[in-house]
């Protein structure tokens, strides 16, 4: 059962990738797009860890931690840059 | 509010307890090297990175502390419930609003802690703490700071500050005594 | 039983995300889309993780609580970003719809 449980959540992020990425391209302002890739990237580590889970290792895990990392880290950074033209004044 | 701790040699406890937690999830293991290994980065990371960091207010009631951590949990929950029913609800229906909310807290870390949670509870998402002065992140400057909030649905504003106000802004007042 | 629970919490985890990601394409402006992301998908992603936590712990040898860093990460940033998102766009004077209530209370100062 858990099997077809993890393809229908595969199929579910999948979904809600591909309305980022509409929402990516169709914009219309600059802050729309950073929200998308901000929601992309949160969706991309639950898409790891759900393929960790389906090839049953925790090997993943890692991979996960750092995606989170560095997409906080450069959300922060292109809203600075929007904000203030620079990123380290 | 206090900034210095009773222990020189503890500046900073809840970056302490929290340095210990993370060391011990990262390696995913309790055993006694990991235990020790804990211990001595969460003693000397604080303490090596004391001078360069600014002082923050000390939680002086910690059991309110943790209390507190749970109803922001649970409101948390169930607060996005009624988002995600909003969401697939009629958008035409939602009335959207900017709402200024008058603060009682005047240094910057709790002020922080309050947006955090507004930003994480029910339809409300932070936007800026106004007036702004740089005597701000130190805690100084007297005239009233007023939070900018936006709400996915207003119906009753009025309600919804007292709401902020005493359920989540009193008993931040109240653990960091401020 | 173990199953059960963590299908449960997956299909959960997953339908909070979808409903994100639903708000971010449904909403008429930006502010009202920033709801969605902030809230639902960090919830979601929190029931996700919870989800591989049990599983892991009862597949593998041994005891698995580190999902719980990347769950506290992403509770602790989200209304960061969000707080970052809201004030550039704010700065770029984006326009909310008409409904909007209160819009003289936003000063730009910077």
């Amino acid at each position: 059962m858990l099997e077809t449980v993890i393809l229908i959540v595969f199929a579910m992020i999948g979904l809600s990738l591909l309305l980022n990425i509409w929402r990516l391209l169709v914009g219309p302002s600059v802050p729309d797009r950073i929200l998308a890739l901000d929601t992309m990237y949160i969706n991309s580590i639950a898409l790891i860890i759900l393929y960790g889970m389906s090839m049953g290792t925790a090997l993943y895990y890692e991979a996960a931690l750092l995606i989170a990392m560095l997409g906080f880290v450069s959300t922060v950074a292109v809203c600075k840059y929007l904000l203030r033209g620079d990123i380290i004044e | 509010m206090r900034l210095e701790t009773r222990f020189k040699w503890l500046p900073a406890p809840i970056l302490s307890i929290l340095l210990f937690f993370v060391w011990l999830l990262l390696n995913n293991s309790v055993s006694a090297g990991h235990i020790v290994l804990a211990v001595i980065l969460a003693i000397v990371i604080p303490l090596a990175t004391s001078p360069f960091r600014t002082k923050q207010p000390l939680i002086i009631k910690p059991g309110l502390a943790i209390r507190h951590l749970f109803l922001v949990l649970y409101d948390i929950i169930t607060a996005n419930v009624q988002v995600a029913i909003l969401i697939l609800g009629p958008t035409k229906k939602l009335t959207p609003g900017f709402i200024k909310v008058p603060l009682d807290l005047t240094h910057s870390m709790p002020i922080t802690i309050l947006a955090s949670t507004v930003s994480l509870t029910p339809g409300t998402v932070s936007a800026e703490v106004l007036p702004w002065s740089e005597s701000f992140i130190e805690g100084e400057g007297s005239e009233q700071r007023f939070l900018l909030i936006h709400v996915l649905d207003l119906k009753d504003e009025q309600a919804l500050i007292d709401t902020i106000k005493q359920r989540y802004e009193a008993p931040l007042k109240e653990i960091f005594q401020c | 039983m173990t199953e059960w629970i963590i299908s449960i919490l997956l299909l959960i985890g997953g339908s909070f995300v979808l409903v994100g990601s639903i708000g971010l394409v449904k909403m008429p402006d930006f502010f009202m889309r920033l709801h969605g992301p902030t809230k639902a998908t960090t919830l979601g992603m929190a029931a996700l993780l919870t989800a591989a936590m049990i599983f892991f712990s009862t597949t593998q040898s041994g005891f698995s609580v580190k999902e719980i860093l990347i769950s506290l990460f992403l509770l602790l940033t989200a209304p960061i970003s969000a707080y970052m998102m809201i004030k550039s766009a704010i700065h770029h004077k984006l326009d909310s719809i008409d409904r909007t209530q209160g819009k003289d209370n936003i000063e730009d100062e910077l």
